[in-house]
C-alpha cells in the first residue's frame, strides 16, 4: 500500500498535475482570453500592498527559479565547480533568505485580502485558495531547512533533483528516490504538484504573460491597421 | 513624409453649459456596466477645480505623461520600460478609487418592502463595492458643480500656476467654466507607450486609441501613464478601458455619441492629415511653450497638391482628403486659430482641441471707463484670466489665446454691426488680421454650427485595410460582430453557467440592485 502511494503520488500525480496545467491554461487562453489577467485590486485597496505584494513577488519568483535551477540541474554540471554539500548550504541560505521575504509579503497580502471590506468583496474563491495554498507550501518550504540542517552532506538533495529530473525525462522509477525522504519533504511536492495542478484556474497564468517583450519593443509607440 | 489622417474633435468652451448631456449619453452607452461605474469616458468639470480623479492635472504627483531626459530624449514621467517593469508588482503612482469616488447606489428595495413604521423609510446609500452601507458621498465626477466647495480647496486647480489666485476667492471676482473632457486620441500617446502588454494601440487610418481587451494583462501601467486619467481601471474584469472614440460611429460616417447628444452644439468632428514622420521630434520641443506650434506643425494643408499627392501615395483615401479639406477642426485649429490643444505641456500631443470662452468684461467696464484696444475691449480684462486659460491650453503661453478671444470677440462686433445696425466694419477685421469671407466662415460654423458643418467624418474603408485593393472579409468581418460585454458575455450559453476560470464576484449596481455586503444575510 504504502508502496502504491508512493508511486501514485512521485510517480504518476507529477504527470496529471503538469499536464493538467499545460492543457488547461491553453485552453483558457484559447478560449477564454478575456481572463487572462494580473487580477490587481491596487485601485481599491493600496495600503500595505507595496511593501508586501513587492516582498512576495520577489521573494516566490527567486525561489520559483531556485527550484528550477536546483532541481533540475544534473549533478555532473555543477560538479566541478561546487560539492553537493556546498551547494546545499546555498540552497538552504538562498531559502531562507528569500523564503522569509515571501512569508512577511504573503502575510501582508493575507491580511489584506481577509480583513479589508474592498478587497474581500472582490475575492474570487480560487483567489484566496491559492493564496492560503501558497502560503502553507511557503511554510513546508521554509521548514524543510531545519529537516535539511540534520544531514548537510547533499544526499537528500541528490535524491531529489535525481527524482525530478527521472520526471522530466520521461525515465521511470523516478518515484524510488522520494520514497525514504522525510514527511515534510513528500509534502513539499505534493503540495507544489497540485499548485501546478491548480494553476491554469487560478490568476497565477499572468505569470506566463510576464512582459518581457515590452524591453525588446522598438521605440514606444504602436500603430495597428485593421485587418 | 508619411501623411497619416486623424480624426479630430474640438470643443467650442465659449457654448458649453455645463449640462453634462454629453456625460450622460456617453455612460449609458459605454460605461453601464460592473467594475466601470465609478468610470467617465467623458466628463464635464467645472473650472476652476481640482476635477475628476481629484488634481488629475498636477503630473508632479501622478507623474502622467511624458518628460524630456538631459539629453532631449521623450520619456514617459512614470519611467523608461526598466521603470515600469519594475514597479509592476505595485504602481506608486496609481490613484485609488477614492481619488475618483467610490461607486454606490441606493438600497430602493428598501422603499418597497419596508415594515409599518412612524418614519418614511429611506433609500440608504451603499456602496457597490463592499455592499455596505455608507452615510454620504465624499468625492464624485462633479463633486464641484458650478463652483462647489470652498475656493480653499478648489483654488488648488493645477492651472492657477503664476495667477495671483486669492483675488478670484472673492465673491465680485470669482470666474468660471466648464471644461467637458474625454480622451484625447494622442499622436503621442503615453499609455500607449506605458502598456508593458502592446495591448494599447493607435488606429492607422484614423488615430483613435484602443485597447485591446483581449490583450490587456492589467498591469495597470497606462493608468498611470495616461496624464489626463481618461484610462480606467475595471475593478471587476481586472483590464483597463478607455473612451473609444465612439468608433463603430466613426467608422459609419457618424459623429461620436458625445457629440451627437450635445444640445449646446459646441462639438466639431473633422480630418486632419499630419507628418508621423515628425511626432517625435514635435513632441521633443524644448520649451514647453514651444508645444503648442510644433504640434500645429504636424498638420499639413490638405488643399496643397503635393500633400494631396503623397496622402494617396501613404494610402489615405480620396474620401479622407476630401474630407480634410472640410475639415471643420482645421479651420478652427489651423486657419483661425481659434483652437488649442488641452495641456500640451504633457508633451502627449492631444487632437481634442479647445476654445478659449469668452467671459463678460471685469467691474471696469460697469463704471464705464473701458480699457479698449483699438476697435475692441481689452481681452486682459475678462473676467476668466487669460493666464488661466494658457495655462489650460498653451502650456503658459498668452498670445495665442488672447489672439483668439480677439478673434471671437470681433466676430461678435462685426456679425452685430452687420445684422442688427447695417453696417459692416472692416477695421474690426483687419485688426484681427482675418477677412471678410473666412469671418463669413467663421460665423457660419461657430454660431449657426449646422449638424454637417460641425460634423465633417467620411466613412472609415475598412475594404482597403487588407492587402489586396479591395478586401471582402475585412469589408465585412465586423457584420453581426458582438458587442462590447464581460468576455465571454455574447455566447449566452456560456454565460449562465459557473466559469472555469473564474466568474464574477459582482452583478451590474447599474441595475439598481445593491451588492450583498458579505455576512449580509436578507
Amino acid at each position: 500500500m504504502a508502496e502504491y502511494v508512493n508511486t501514485f503520488f512521485f510517480g504518476i500525480y507529477p504527470y496529471i498535475a503538469i499536464l493538467t496545467m499545460i492543457i488547461g491554461s491553453i485552453l483558457r487562453y484559447d478560449q477564454d482570453p478575456y481572463s487572462w489577467k494580473a487580477d490587481s485590486s491596487q485601485l481599491l485597496h493600496r495600503k500595505g500592498l507595496r511593501l508586501g505584494s513587492n516582498l512576495f513577488h520577489i521573494g516566490i519568483l527567486l525561489l520559483f527559479m531556485g527550484h528550477f535551477v536546483g532541481l533540475l540541474t544534473p549533478h555532473w554540471v555543477y560538479e566541478p565547480f561546487i560539492s553537493a554539500g556546498h551547494k546545499q548550504i546555498l540552497a538552504m541560505t538562498a531559502g531562507g533568505i528569500f523564503g522569509s521575504m515571501a512569508f512577511v509579503g504573503m502575510s501582508i497580502l493575507i491580511w489584506r485580502r481577509t480583513t479589508q471590506d474592498r478587497v474581500r468583496a472582490t475575492t474570487k474563491f480560487m483567489d484566496m485558495a491559492i493564496l492560503l495554498i501558497l502560503f502553507v507550501q511557503l511554510v513546508l518550504g521554509l521548514l524543510t531547512i531545519p529537516q535539511s540542517a540534520k544531514h548537510l552532506d547533499g544526499s537528500s538533495m541528490i535524491a531529489l533533483a535525481e527524482w525530478a529530473q527521472h520526471i522530466v525525462t520521461f525515465r521511470g522509477g523516478a518515484a524510488e528516490y522520494v520514497a525514504d525522504e522525510a514527511l515534510v519533504f513528500k509534502l513539499h511536492i505534493v503540495l507544489g504538484l497540485t499548485i501546478f495542478l491548480l494553476f491554469p484556474f487560478t490568476r497565477l497564468v499572468h505569470m506566463v504573460s510576464v512582459p518581457v517583450k515590452y524591453l525588446f519593443r522598438s521605440g514606444y509607440q504602436i500603430v495597428r491597421r485593421r485587418g | 513624409m508619411t501623411i497619416r489622417a486623424q480624426i479630430g474633435m474640438v470643443l467650442n468652451l465659449d457654448k458649453c453649459i455645463g449640462c453634462h448631456t454629453c456625460s450622460i449619453t456617453c455612460k449609458n452607452v459605454w460605461t453601464s456596466r460592473g467594475g466601470v461605474e465609478y468610470a467617465w469616458f467623458n466628463n464635464v468639470e467645472s473650472k476652476p477645480g481640482v476635477g475628476y480623479p481629484r488634481n488629475w492635472e498636477d503630473q508632479s504627483e501622478w507623474k502622467g505623461g511624458w518628460e524630456l531626459t538631459k539629453g532631449g530624449k521623450l520619456k514617459p514621467k512614470i519611467g523608461g520600460k526598466i521603470g515600469v517593469l519594475s514597479n509592476i508588482f505595485a504602481n506608486p503612482d496609481l490613484p485609488l478609487i477614492d481619488d475618483y469616488y467610490e461607486p454606490f447606489t441606493y438600497e430602493y428595495d428598501h422603499l418597497k418592502t419596508a415594515k409599518e413604521s412612524k418614519t418614511v423609510p429611506t433609500a440608504r446609500m451603499k456602496s457597490a463595492i463592499t455592499g455596505k452601507f455608507k452615510e454620504k458621498p465624499d468625492w464624485g465626477v462633479n463633486w464641484e458643480e458650478i463652483l462647489g466647495g470652498e475656493f480653499e480647496k478648489r483654488s488648488k486647480d493645477y492651472n492657477f500656476d503664476k495667477v495671483q489666485k486669492e483675488i478670484y476667492g472673492e465673491f465680485e471676482n470669482t470666474f468660471m467654466m466648464y471644461l467637458p473632457r474625454l480622451c484625447e486620441h494622442c499622436l503621442n500617446p503615453s499609455c500607449v507607450a506605458s502598456c508593458p502588454s502592446g495591448a494599447i494601440y493607435k488606429r492607422e487610418e484614423d488615430g483613435i486609441v484602443l485597447i485591446d481587451q483581449d490583450k490587456c494583462r492589467g498591469w495597470r501601467m497606462c493608468v498611470s501613464g495616461c496624464p489626463y486619467k481618461k484610462i480606467y481601471f475595471n475593478w471587476q474584469s481586472g483590464k483597463s478601458e478607455k473612451c473609444t472614440f465612439c468608433y463603430p460611429r466613426i467608422e459609419a460616417g457618424e459623429p461620436t455619441v458625445c457629440s451627437e447628444t450635445c444640445v449646446g452644439r459646441i462639438r466639431y468632428l473633422g480630418v486632419l492629415l499630419y507628418d508621423s514622420d515628425k511626432i517625435v521630434d514635435a513632441a521633443s520641443a524644448k520649451d514647453e511653450k514651444d508645444l503648442y506650434q510644433s504640434q500645429c506643425d504636424l498638420f499639413l494643408d490638405p488643399h496643397d497638391p503635393e500633400v494631396i499627392k503623397q496622402a494617396l501615395a501613404d494610402g489615405v483615401p480620396q474620401s479622407w482628403i476630401d474630407g480634410a479639406q472640410n475639415s471643420p477642426v482645421y479651420k478652427m485649429a489651423m486657419e483661425w486659430k481659434i483652437a488649442f490643444p488641452l495641456h500640451p505641456e504633457y508633451r502627449t500631443l492631444p487632437m481634442v482641441w479647445y476654445v478659449p470662452p469668452l467671459s463678460p468684461i471685469q467691474s471696469a467696464a460697469e463704471a464705464g471707463h473701458l480699457d479698449q484696444n483699438g476697435m475692441l475691449p481689452d481681452v486682459r480684462q475678462l473676467r476668466i484670466p487669460t493666464q488661466y486659460l494658457a495655462n489650460l491650453l498653451t502650456a503658459g503661453d498668452e498670445e495665442p489665446v488672447i489672439s483668439a478671444l480677439e478673434r471671437m470677440m470681433a466676430m461678435r462686433l462685426y456679425m452685430r454691426g452687420k445684422t442688427v445696425d447695417g453696417v459692416e466694419d472692416p477695421a474690426v477685421l483687419e485688426q484681427v488680421g482675418m477677412t471678410e469671407d473666412e469671418m463669413n466662415d467663421m460665423y457660419q460654423l461657430m454660431a449657426i454650427a449646422n449638424y454637417e458643418d460641425r460634423f465633417v467624418i467620411p466613412t472609415n474603408h475598412r475594404e482597403y485595410a487588407g492587402d489586396g485593393p479591395f478586401d471582402q472579409e475585412i469589408a465585412f468581418s465586423a457584420r453581426s460582430e458582438c458587442g462590447f460585454s464581460f468576455g465571454n458575455g455574447c455566447n449566452t450559453g456560456a454565460k449562465k453557467r459557473t466559469n472555469l476560470f473564474g466568474s464574477q464576484t459582482h452583478n451590474n449596481t447599474l441595475s439598481g440592485t445593491p451588492h450583498k455586503a458579505s455576512g449580509d444575510q436578507s
